[in-house]
């Protein structure tokens, strides 16, 4: 008894305990999943800056045709280091620090499964990011193999061990955050959070997770296999040694993928959180949402070798390939129908995090809709390492997760910090960025129709109108961020204007019942959950 | 060599460009028996997206139009609609049958190398194409083969601080900046060639949007491939593949010319080719042998 005691005293403490008052206690020995995620957002989002001064040269150096800026070899530096960034350095941990802040407070837990893990996932990052990144200032240069790294390109390179150490730093760091979500999720959910009452945030994340754990190893074992060849003469994919090229780009893709998932299913989540609040009606079809992700995480396995319509594959493949991809449309296509529906019949209001969450579903959608152009091989055969890809991918992850993060980050601010954001200041980085964003990329798509290959830093004539309206729409696009900066400065430091504690007034679901900013400590008693609070309380459907 | 160059501008003179085009917006239809296969799907599949898209957000502006909470909209309940549900999972998949079927005819005839009466080996190098001419109407070609590479004039205006104006490399009157090459590969039209397409060094992918497709040139793997050329002219495409700091800059020209001029400029190579290897000849012969 006297156990249970001391137990409940322990309890008691916590209640009251604020964070440590030393900096770096707080910030480098965290253990707290807020802390935590803010590490992560702020790490993010440092990101998303340095991976967009990147963008910048590259749409600075195609404004005109001709070389007027950098030379080819740094261009494909730029080109490389900065999907790597935005990748592994932006979009990924957005979404994990994400997942950190609001996952315990969506299923009542006190804080992750695994605390200290979390702290040793998250410091692994900027350490694989100085990795990274010093090689800019390195003789020899940083990698410019592309992201992709296909040897024997990549094999050239003299940053190829600094690139493969970092990617394996990025590796278990995901793997780490992965394991911890699945087991905060499956082990921590405060009694009658039901799997199927959880937030469709939460089940994006859960199924995103086990997607990590499946594919980042797979990855490592490709990078690895990169470094042996070129340090320890063996030869995976070297031709002359009886190795193959191609094999590395199905082990590659294998993991690349379902990483394009990884990228979308939880901002799929995010948008199933905001539309309904601000739409003040339950989402369409909660089941039908949830299958229709997990059915999108189970097809990004058998849909690799769509990448790779141009290798020289047998035709059989090609078929199997371009149809399991066409398959994809299906769920995803429930996806969009459903949050179209859960809109009609609402009673809307159209705030900062619903426009992002809006302009994703219209966006996203353009993206899908080049996606299955993509996906139908014999056109592919035109389309591939074109710009029209390039298109294609930006709309569906920068419009579409990008978009979601931003989303979120507005939607969860006045949680997180207990201070209302800027709504005018809100709406001009929407439209300033919603405009932007498509000057930027919708001449890509012509571009790459009329037959302008990606990754080139000059270009001909022809291409010229596009570029330059391309690159006009880039630093646009690149400005409007900072005036996100600002917003995001002034709320947490600077607004006046108080969050309640249900910041939103359709807002529905556990994290809206704590108080704004959430406490250091939250659920320390796991809360009696009341179906009516959560979003997903009475699902029959 | 000057001699090649001069038979090559008395073929090729007013012949139909099939290019990049200022402010493009679609795909090029091509000018090959198979090239209006990825055309025409890129249009169905297009059209497709557009009515889509037509629907869905149509749907989205009308709900955020008439749903509004400033109009005095009050929030509905119902979550469910089995039979709207079955409709959007249903139609898709007949949508997604009929574009599959499509796309399979086109991959069906674009894996059929058979019946081909004329071979070419493509090599891609760091930063140019070798082009062998391996076999023609049944017969080996002896020694026909050379490197194409980026032309001088688009070589020197795309030096970093050159200075000078891309818009004025110019053949005919079209730009060919980054689109021209000192050799192009000659082909005879109306002929079923096939492509054999490797790499010497890393990945390389050879592409010209006129003929319709692009092919990986990879060290270690020959793909293979075909077109049967419809129109004489030139068309211009560029490596597809990202093969280092000069990978922009290693483009791709194939001059098609009616069969008979193809088979007099095919003659005037190999005799070329013969008076070079008897000079060659003729300059080792003297050298002692018992060296080797
Ligand atoms: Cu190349």
């Amino acid at each position: 008894m006297a156990h249970a005691a001391h137990d409940q005293h322990d309890l008691h403490d916590h209640e009251h305990h604020g964070p440590p008052k030393n900096f770096i206690e707080r910030w480098v020995f965290s253990t707290n999943h807020k802390d935590i995620g803010t590490l992560y957002l702020v790490f993010a989002l440092t990101m998303f800056f340095i991976g967009g001064s990147f963008a910048m040269v590259i749409r600075a150096e195609l404004f005109k045709p001709g070389l007027q800026l950098v030379q080819p070899y740094f261009f494909n530096e730029m080109t490389t280091l900065h999907a790597l960034v935005m990748i592994f350095g932006a979009i990924m941990p957005a979404f994990v620090g994400l997942a950190n802040w609001m996952i315990p407070l969506m299923v009542g837990a006190p804080d992750m499964a695994l605390p200290r893990m979390n702290n040793l996932s998250f410091w692994l990052m900027p350490f694989a990011f100085c990795v990274l990144l010093s090689t800019l200032f390195m003789p020899g240069g940083g990698p410019a193999g592309g992201w992709t790294m296909y040897p024997p390109l990549s094999l050239q390179g003299e940053s190829i061990a600094y690139t493969v150490f970092a990617v394996h730093l990025m590796g278990i760091s995901s793997i780490m955050g992965a394991i911890n979500i699945i087991a905060t999720i499956l082990n921590m959910r405060a009694p009658g959070m039901d799997l199927l009452k959880m937030p469709v945030f939460v089940w994006s994340w859960l199924i995103t997770a086990f997607l990590l754990i499946a594919v980042m190893p797979v990855l490592a074992g490709a990078v690895t296999m990169l470094l042996t060849d070129k340090y320890f003469g063996t030869n995976f994919f070297n031709a002359a040694g009886g190795g193959d090229p191609v094999l590395y780009q199905h082990i590659f893709w294998f993991f690349g993928h379902p990483e394009v998932y990884i990228m979308i299913l939880p901002a799929f989540g995010i948008v199933s959180e905001i539309i309904p609040t601000f739409a003040r009606k339950p989402i369409f079809g909660y089941k039908a949402m949830v299958f229709a992700i997990a059915s999108i995480a189970f097809l990004s396995f058998i849909v690799w070798a769509h990448h790779m319509f141009a290798v020289g594959l047998p035709m059989g493949a090609e078929i199997f390939f371009m149809y399991a991809t066409m398959l994809i449309a299906v769920p995803t296509g429930v996806k969009v129908f459903n949050w179209v529906t859960t809109m009609w019949g609402g009673s809307m209001t159209f705030e900062t995090p619903m426009l992002f969450s809006i302009a994703f579903v219209i966006l996203f959608t353009i993206g899908g809709f080049s996606g299955l152009m993509l996906a139908l091989a014999p056109a592919d055969f035109q389309y591939h390492d074109t710009y029209f890809v390039v298109a294609h991918f930006h709309y569906v992850l920068v419009t579409g997760a990008a978009f979601a993060i931003i989303a979120a980050a507005y939607y969860w601010i006045p949680k997180w910090s207990g201070n209302m954001y800027n709504e005018t200041w809100g709406k001009i980085h929407f439209w300033s960025s919603v405009i932007s964003v498509n000057v930027l990329f919708f001449p890509q798509h012509f571009l790459g129709l009329a037959g302008m290959p990606r990754r080139i830093p000059d270009y001909n004539v022809a291409f010229a109108n596009f570029n330059m309206i391309s690159s006009i729409g880039g630093f646009w696009f690149g400005a409007s961020q900072l005036i996100f900066l600002g917003v995001v400065i002034h709320t947490v430091f600077f607004a006046k204007k108080k969050s309640p504690d249900r910041s939103w007034e359709g807002a529905k679901g556990l994290e809206w019942t704590v108080p704004s900013p959430a406490p250091f400590h939250t659920f320390a008693v796991p809360p009696v959950i009341n179906d009516d609070e959560l979003a997903h309380g009475h699902v029959d459907h | 060599m000057k001699a090649v160059a001069t038979t090559a501008l008395a073929l090729f003179g007013g012949a139909v460009w099939a290019n990049p085009q200022p402010d493009q917006l679609n795909l090029t239809k091509g000018v090959t028996t198979w090239s209006g296969e990825p055309y025409f799907l890129n249009n169905v599949a297009f059209g497709v997206c557009v009515v889509i898209g037509i629907v869905v957000f149509g749907a989205m502006f009308i709900s955020m139009f008439k749903f509004r909470k400033s109009r005095g909209a009050v929030a509905e309940k119902w979550t469910h609609n089995t039979k709207l549900e079955a409709l959007w999972t249903g139609v898709p998949i007949i949508i997604l049958i009929v574009l599959a079927k499509l796309a399979t005819t086109g991959l069906v005839s674009f894996a059929d190398t058979t019946g081909s009466e004329m071979t070419i080996k493509v090599t891609g190098y760091q930063w140019k194409w070798r082009y062998d001419y391996v076999d023609y109407q049944g017969k080996a070609v002896e020694k026909v083969g050379f490197m194409s590479k980026l032309d001088g004039r688009s070589d020197r205006t795309r030096q970093l601080g050159s200075g000078m104006d891309p818009g004025k490399v110019t053949v005919d009157g079209y730009n060919t900046y980054l689109l021209d090459v000192d050799h192009p590969l000659v082909l005879p039209i109306n002929t079923k060639v096939r492509f054999v397409i490797t790499g010497a060094d890393v990945i390389h992918s050879w592409w010209v949007p006129a003929l319709g497709w692009k092919m990986d040139a990879i060290p270690g793997v020959i793909n293979s491939a075909w077109t049967n050329i419809k129109e004489p002219g030139v068309y211009r495409g560029q490596c597809a593949e990202l093969c280092g700091q000069d990978h922009g800059f290693m483009p791709i020209v194939v001059k098609a010319v009616p069969k008979a001029e193809f088979e007099q400029w095919l003659a005037t190579q190999q005799d070329e080719a013969k008076l070079l290897k008897a000079s060659q000849t003729a300059q080792t012969a003297p050298a002692p042998k018992g060296q080797g």
